[in-house]
């Protein structure tokens, strides 16, 4: 069946319907990363937005239920230039044309992703439609889509209620040298560790895995949780999510941030967390022309000069020159366009990054920053 | 970290001859280092003995030793030179032996150089087996279980505990030389044997077999500061068990998720970190298809082949950040030359899907097996690029330009299917064809992967490819099904085969349907950034990032783009080019720009503001008989056309050389070479003009093709061209001219062949015409020969009649010159020391000619005036000669550029490509500087010595003829001819004397012409063994021969003595004609596959002769850079 992209600045893309046939309409945004769809689709920072695969052959290599970033793929549309007929390796379980399906996410193949990636890096980040619909004229929907907003997709991607992630076992399998390479070998298990509460903002699973494998109790809290309750369980550590939308929208959360700030108790935020912590603080955000998406961004640890390739998911980002440099210094920046990447809080134990140390998909190289909030929480390294 | 002030100079060492596992891409990584060195202000000093090289060129490097590449030459150089540094990573593992021999010996230190981009110890950890072990195990890095053994005895114990099949690697080896798979103790043993005896440290490592396995290659960078990037990673279609470098390789990998992928990236990442590499290295792993279990097969530090694949795959130039690091700028510091906007710390991301394939060298070897193993024997490669995998795979089999243009091009419809799975257990060249052919049967994905352990996913792209070719059979050609085809790179004349359309009307159908082919940018990040770098591949599936193109390009940046270009594109209303994406993208229902094609024809091509476009034809695939040297043409030839003014252009497919970096042009498209390839970019760049002499036959055999799309082509007219090369009108110009040679005859049947040669007397020379490299060029002394032959020829296409000329034995003569239509200027004139009959190619070529009279000199001259003359050549013309006696005969003319430009280029200092493109563009040589006629001899004598693969091509022929078998040349330069003789042979890995024992076996006819050579050898302290015939004769004139059994006699016999590993060197003169002894071939490969020396010219002994009687002690080197 026939499918359209229709762009909020008139462009029309035709190709075929993959996934659901239903109409949507949704933020556009780019991702650059060659493998990993499958954690793309499910991480919950895109709920609101419809992404796009610059690599051409996406589905390869099927779909592995294990390495879901969620529950369910959260982006409004898919869209990429090639889909595979068969999947091939020897975890998947499904095909890529199934799962949208089964999901009901609408999507299109057959574009130019290249051409449609370069309007968005020349004209920023646009609203568009996924519709099999043939408009005979683009009067209305484009009236429709040039209003469309993405709001309130923190609370939807985030959980409904408190859940615990147990410690783990830190034997490990001959060959397991990064198991989180394994996820098959996530188990729950209990034990001792410390304590992590992480304030869920529609986080990928792989943060809460990260702390697991290094040892922690993992207590994953709704959005909407008061800073009271999270203190309440008294955590050795707070970890805030990455997750949604625009950071700015989020005004009784940052309130609750703000209290969690002001407490004792170390801080690791990532993505949306560090967006939010720095609202809380009074720094400001603001939204790129079309984001950072991707597994190959270099990211320069202030305090070291090392750079590091991170894997990136972002529209917006906190405006350095609003920092108080009485409260939070710049710690991490990106080295392609000097944009923000981390900060580290005056005479606070709290650290904050743009990018994602859990990875998945993505380069695992800044996953020492979990060793670091470790540390902070007063454990091994 | 900034630069390291205290490195001021530096050594550049070349990795020397191209031989095969080590070819063109180290003149790519070498010119590109030494650029980015000489960008920072470092004098370089560059050593290489291969003058085929742009890297050997003055204005790459400032001091320029063109020498053999062995411990005494750097030590003497070094002392000579004085330099603070040398950068070994970059000539290959020969440059990395050099400098692992130097640092060992204490000789480094003690003249206070140090090694940068790498150290001693990195090198040890990564090239010694249990080293490289140890360090793995540290870190936790999986190792397949294996063991180093030094003696036949341990290595079959061990391989007893580890289980067969087992792979044994010889350490320090090239190409994986002397390995490969035993699967008992028998073999073994016999790869033990070998393997030892090649492995520089006598090491053999015996390792589980993981064939089968995915092989998966991560190409990685490090900086002094500890940071590392992933370049690009690759998957090899082939698994675990065929060389890499006779893969077909896919970037980036295709089947492995994001858990394997990264699973891989940090392991890669740790290894780098751990063995501490400054600059970059390559990982080779193999990846169990059934779990996360991989193992690290080998790690290179330094640039190799895969990192020059890796470069142009994602247009990440590595050898040039590589050479930064080592000066001690970190990644972050330095700029990534494609977006100028980021830095090169970051990981290319690609939007599209690249595939390698290995060209390799069974047309030149018929009688060689076509299995592929462990040991590398691709001469050259291929890579292409598309957007989806079946385009870029049916991309890169057109650019081979092996007669295959698709799946369908080598029949195996007569196999059943117990004869298909037979085949498929066949690891050999032509696997895909008959996977395809499987396909076509209906075999099942399964069973074909059973066997073959090839993934389904490639077997399932096969398919897709499978069910077109029958979509297009089945017709009818609707304009869905084409724009289909289209999509995946099916050629017009293949889609007009299957569907039984002409091309023309195909032609007409896309055009009318505006399927054409769009081009769009490689440029490192996916789109995410805007590039500079014009590097260009194409697609059937998406909008042309070219300018001018049709299709508007929807980046308006890109439109404003000043000085290039045509303005009409750009000029349009942002509202008519916003109908128009949707119109391209939308794509299938309308022609995309269709009325922009229209008002360009109107409005013609814009005006005078803009600079003249020169298309540069590269020469394709390095193989035998067209190898390194025509890229090195094709570079300075461009070069040349930008100093004129000129915009250029360059088409290319090869990923190893100069021409496709992308900063040699003002525009690269990676592109098959095929005419209809050529015309798509054509009708976009529409250039002023083509210039095709210096692409090789590559460039030569489109001039037809470009005449019909009214391309110009520049210097020597399209018709002077085919007058050469068409027998009559040649044989009309010669007699115009008063030039004699050989009698002959042109044939088309075996039939007409026999008579022609019966009439002209046997011996005769049979050849089709158009050929390069002689390939499929033979000595024929009997109708029997003939008939044998034609056979051969006929197997390959063959749309050209044959020529029967009169084989006359003599002294061969070349001469390259340059004409500008009026006057003729030539650098030099070559000898060859091997009679006529051996391939120019394969012969010993002497600058300037030792032997020739005055008189002949004059007569040559004045040939070579006359020819260039009546030829109307404007640019290059290549001649060879036959003298015997007084009389010179020709032999033939190429109106073009050749294999021995390079090296008379260097030698003489004259400029020759740089003048014949300036002559082409209209410049006389008395303008140019240049007093035209026989130019002064050099100073110096420089001889160009053939160097040979043998040993990696098991079951070739050695011997020399007329069909070409060398892979690549180096040079020996001197006062004297025997300096230069004793340099060259050096240069070619000829070290003697070692044992001081040889073997002699000639044909009876040559009995008398051995005794004298025999003497020689004997004076310089050889014993010699000879057949009992040659003994005889020898012992008859005085020379002392041990006579040694035949082959077939009881042991010990010839054959002993050779295994014997106590000779240096076997002279054996074939009998000539096609029907060769069997005995003397058993002979011939028993001695290459025990590391002996074979001569199968009598001259060519003769030489090696005089180089051992004058054995420089003290060698002068030259600094070729200040030759003029």
């Amino acid at each position: 069946m026939k499918a359209f992209l229709i762009l909020e600045d008139g462009t029309v893309f035709c190709g075929s319907s993959i996934g659901s046939d239903r109409e949507v309409i949704s933020e556009i945004v780019f991702n650059t990363s060659m493998t990993g769809y499958l954690e793309v689709l499910t991480d919950p920072s895109y709920a609101g937005q419809a992404v796009v695969m610059t690599y051409p052959l996406i589905g390869n290599y099927g779909i592995c239920e294990v390495d879901m970033e969620s529950e369910r793929p959260w982006p409004d549309g898919f869209i990429v230039r090639e889909l595979s007929r068969i999947p091939s390796n020897f975890r998947s379980g499904d095909t890529i044309q199934h799962f949208l399906q089964k999901h009901n996410i609408p999507g299109i193949c057959g574009i130019d992703t290249r051409a449609l990636t370069k309007i968005l890096r020349e004209k920023g980040t646009m609203n568009g439609m996924i519709t099999t619909h043939v408009y005979e004229d683009y009067g209305e929907p484009l009236a429709r889509i040039r209003k469309y907003q993405v709001s309130g997709v923190v609370k939807a991607t985030s959980c409904g209620e408190k859940y615990e992630i147990g410690p783990s076992d830190p034997a490990k399998e001959p060959f397991s040298v990064r198991a989180s390479c394994r996820p098959e070998s996530l188990v729950r298990r209990e034990g001792e560790g410390k304590h992590v509460a992480l304030l869920d903002l529609g986080a990928k699973n792989n943060i809460a895995r990260a702390l697991w494998e290094r040892g922690c109790r993992v207590s994953v809290f709704p959005c909407d949780t008061r800073a009271e309750t999270i203190l309440a369980s008294k955590p050795d550590g707070i970890m805030l999510s990455n997750g949604p939308g625009d950071p700015k929208e989020n005004r009784e959360i940052i309130r609750e941030i703000r209290k969690l700030y002001e407490s004792d108790v170390p801080i690791f935020a990532i993505c949306l967390g560090h967006q939010l912590m720095a609202l809380a603080t009074g720094a400001d955000t603001y939204k790129l022309k079309y984001g950072h998406r991707g597994g190959n961004h270099p990211v320069k640890d202030l305090s070291t000069g090392r750079v590091y390739i991170s894997s990136q998911n972002h529209g917006y980002a906190v405006d350095p020159d609003s920092l108080d440099p009485m409260v939070a210094a710049p710690a991490f920046v990106n080295v392609n366009d000097n944009t923000n990447e981390g900060l580290s809080y005056v005479g606070k134990n709290i650290f904050t990054v743009q990018f994602h140390p859990e990875a998945c998909p993505g380069p695992q190289d800044s996953g020492y920053l979990f060793d670091r909030f470790i540390k902070m929480m007063g454990g091994k390294e | 970290m900034p630069k390291n002030p205290d490195i001021k100079k530096v050594l550049v060492l070349g990795s020397g001859p191209i031989v095969i596992g080590q070819a063109a891409e180290f003149d790519y990584a070498g010119t590109q280092a030494c650029r980015s060195l000489k960008e920072e202000g470092i004098q370089v000093v560059l050593l290489n003995s291969n003058p085929a090289t742009i890297m050997t060129d003055k204005d790459i490097a400032d001091q320029v030793y063109i020498e053999p590449l062995t411990v005494e030459v750097v030590e003497q150089l070094i002392k000579k030179e004085r330099p603070d540094s040398v950068l070994p990573t970059l000539g290959g593992q020969a440059g990395l032996n050099l400098a692992m021999e130097l640092e060992e010996s204490g000789f480094l230190a003690e003249n206070h150089v140090r090694l940068i981009g790498t150290t001693a110890l990195t090198i040890k950890k990564a090239e010694d087996r249990e080293l490289f072990k140890e360090t793995m195990e540290k870190i936790g890095e999986p190792v397949a279980p294996s063991d180093i053994v030094e003696d036949v005895e341990s290595g079959l114990r061990i391989a007893g505990q580890i289980g067969y099949p087992v792979v044994l690697r010889p350490a320090y080896t090239l190409g994986g030389s002397g390995g490969g798979i035993a699967r008992n103790p028998e073999q073994c043993r016999e790869i033990l044997e070998n393997g030892l005896r090649l492995s520089r440290v006598g090491q053999v490592l015996v390792e589980r077999c993981i064939a089968g396995w995915k092989e998966i290659e991560y190409e990685v960078m490090r900086d002094g500061a500890g940071n590392v990037i992933t370049v690009c990673n690759m998957e090899n279609i082939d698994p675990v068990g065929v060389h890499t470098g006779d893969s077909i390789v896919v970037a980036p990998s295709q089947t492995l998720g994001d858990k394997e992928y990264q699973m891989l990236r940090t392991s890669a990442l740790n290894i780098i970190t751990e063995l501490g590499i400054t600059g970059g290295c390559n990982v080779q792993y193999a990846l169990n298809p059934d779990s996360f279990e991989y193992c690290v097969i080998e790690v290179n530090p330094r640039v190799s082949r895969s990192s020059a694949l890796a470069s142009k795959a994602t247009g990440y130039p590595i050898a040039k950040v590589a050479a930064k690091i080592a000066l001690g700028y970190t990644l972050d510091e330095i700029k990534n030359a494609v977006t100028k906007k980021t830095c090169a710390c970051f990981e290319p991301m690609l939007d599209y899907c690249v595939v390698k394939m290995p060209r390799l060298p069974f047309d030149k070897f018929i009688s060689a097996k076509r299995t592929l193993g462990t040991q590398m024997k691709a001469t050259g490669e291929v890579m292409s690029i598309c957007t989806n995998f079946e385009g870029a795979l049916m991309k890169a089999i057109r650019s081979l330009e092996q007669h295959v243009d698709c799946l369908c091009s080598y029949d195996f419809s007569g196999l059943d299917e117990s004869g298909l799975k037979k085949q498929l257990e066949k690891v050999d060249d032509r696997r895909i064809w008959v996977i395809a052919e499987a396909l076509r049967q209906g075999m099942s994905y399964d069973q074909i992967h059973e066997i073959t352990r090839i993934d389904h996913w490639f077997i399932d792209k096969l398919a897709v490819l499978v069910e077109m070719e029958k979509a297009l059979e089945e017709g009818p050609l609707t304009e869905e099904l084409l724009r289909e085809a289209k999509r995946l790179e099916f050629p017009d004349a293949v889609i007009a085969r299957l569907s039984g359309v002409n091309t023309e009307k195909i032609k007409a159908m896309r055009h009318q349907a505006g399927i054409r082919a769009a081009y769009k940018m490689v440029d490192t990040c996916a789109a995410e950034f805007a590039a500079e770098t014009p590097y260009y591949y194409s697609c059937f599936d998406g909008m042309s990032e070219v300018l001018g193109s049709l299709g508007v390009s929807v980046c308006p940046e890109e439109d404003e783009a000043p000085g290039r270009g045509f303005r009409e594109a750009g000029s349009r209303s942002d509202k008519e080019s916003g109908r128009d994406q949707e119109e391209a993208s939308g794509g299938r229902d309308e022609e995309p720009g269709r009325d922009w094609e229209e008002a360009s024809r109107r409005e013609g091509k814009p005006d005078g503001g803009l600079k003249k476009k020169v298309l540069v034809l590269g020469s394709g695939p390095i193989r035998i008989g067209q190898g390194i040297e025509f890229d090195f043409c094709s570079v300075h030839s461009t070069w040349a056309f930008a100093k004129e003014g000129y915009e250029t252009i360059i088409i290319n497919n090869n990923p190893e050389t100069v021409s496709t970096d992308f900063d040699i042009a003002d525009k690269l498209y990676f592109e098959p070479l095929t005419p209809e390839d050529v015309e798509s970019i054509v009708d976009v760049e529409r250039p002023d003009g083509a210039v095709v002499q210096f692409g090789g036959q590559t460039a030569i055999k489109l001039t037809e093709a470009l005449m019909k799309m009214g391309v110009p082509i520049l210097g020597t007219a399209a018709e002077d061209v085919d007058a050469a090369e068409d027998r009559e009108l040649f044989d009309r110009i010669l007699e115009q001219c008063q030039i004699p040679r050989p009698a002959g005859h042109t044939v088309f049947t075996a039939g007409e062949a026999k008579e022609a040669a019966n009439r002209l007397g046997y011996p005769v020379l049979v050849r089709p015409s158009y050929v390069l490299g002689g390939q499929g060029m033979q000595i024929c002394i009997n109708d029997h020969d003939i008939d044998e032959f034609i056979g051969i020829i006929n197997q390959i296409a063959q749309d050209h009649p044959i020529l029967v000329d009169k084989y006359i034995v003599g002294k061969e003569i070349e001469v390259d010159a340059v004409c500008d239509g009026q006057d003729i200027l030539i650098p030099g004139i070559m000898e060859h020391i091997e009679r006529a009959g051996v391939h120019s190619g394969d012969s010993i070529s002497v600058y300037p000619a030792p032997s020739i009279t005055p008189a002949i000199e004059a007569k040559l001259v004045d040939y070579t005036e006359k020819l260039a003359r009546a030829l109307h050549v404007k640019g290059m013309i290549n001649i060879q000669f036959i003298v015997s006696g007084e009389q010179v005969y020709i032999i033939e003319v190429n109106p073009r550029s050749s294999r021995t430009v390079p090296y008379i280029s260097k030698v003489t200092g004259i400029p020759i490509v740089p003048l014949a493109t300036q002559v082409i563009c209209g410049h006389s040589l008395r303008e140019l500087g240049y007093n035209p006629g026989l130019q002064k001899k050099s100073e110096y004598i420089a001889i160009k010595m053939p160097v040979f693969s043998f040993e990696k091509i098991r079951g070739a022929d050695i011997s020399l003829g007329p069909e070409m078998k060398s892979t690549g040349e180096c040079l020996g330069i001197g006062k004297t001819f025997n300096e230069a003789l004793y340099k060259a042979f050096e240069g070619a890995g000829i070290k003697l004397p070692r044992h001081k024992n040889m073997i002699i076996t000639v044909r009876e006819s040559e009995h008398e012409a051995v005794v004298d050579i025999a003497r020689r050898f004997e004076n310089v302290g050889y014993r010699i063994f000879a057949t009992r015939g040659t003994a005889r004769v020898l012992n008859d004139h005085g020379v002392k021969a041990f006579p040694v059994r035949k082959l077939e006699q009881e042991s010990p016999n010839i054959l002993d003595l050779i295994l014997g590993h106590e000779i240096d060197l076997v002279i054996d003169i074939p009998r000539q004609g096609a029907e060769r002894s069997h005995d003397g071939f058993v002979i011939r490969r028993n001695a290459i596959e025990t590391g002996v020396h074979v001569l199968t010219s009598l001259d060519t002994a003769g030489a090696l002769a005089t180089s051992l009687e004058n054995r420089a002690r003290e060698l002068t080197l030259v600094d070729v850079a200040r030759l003029s």
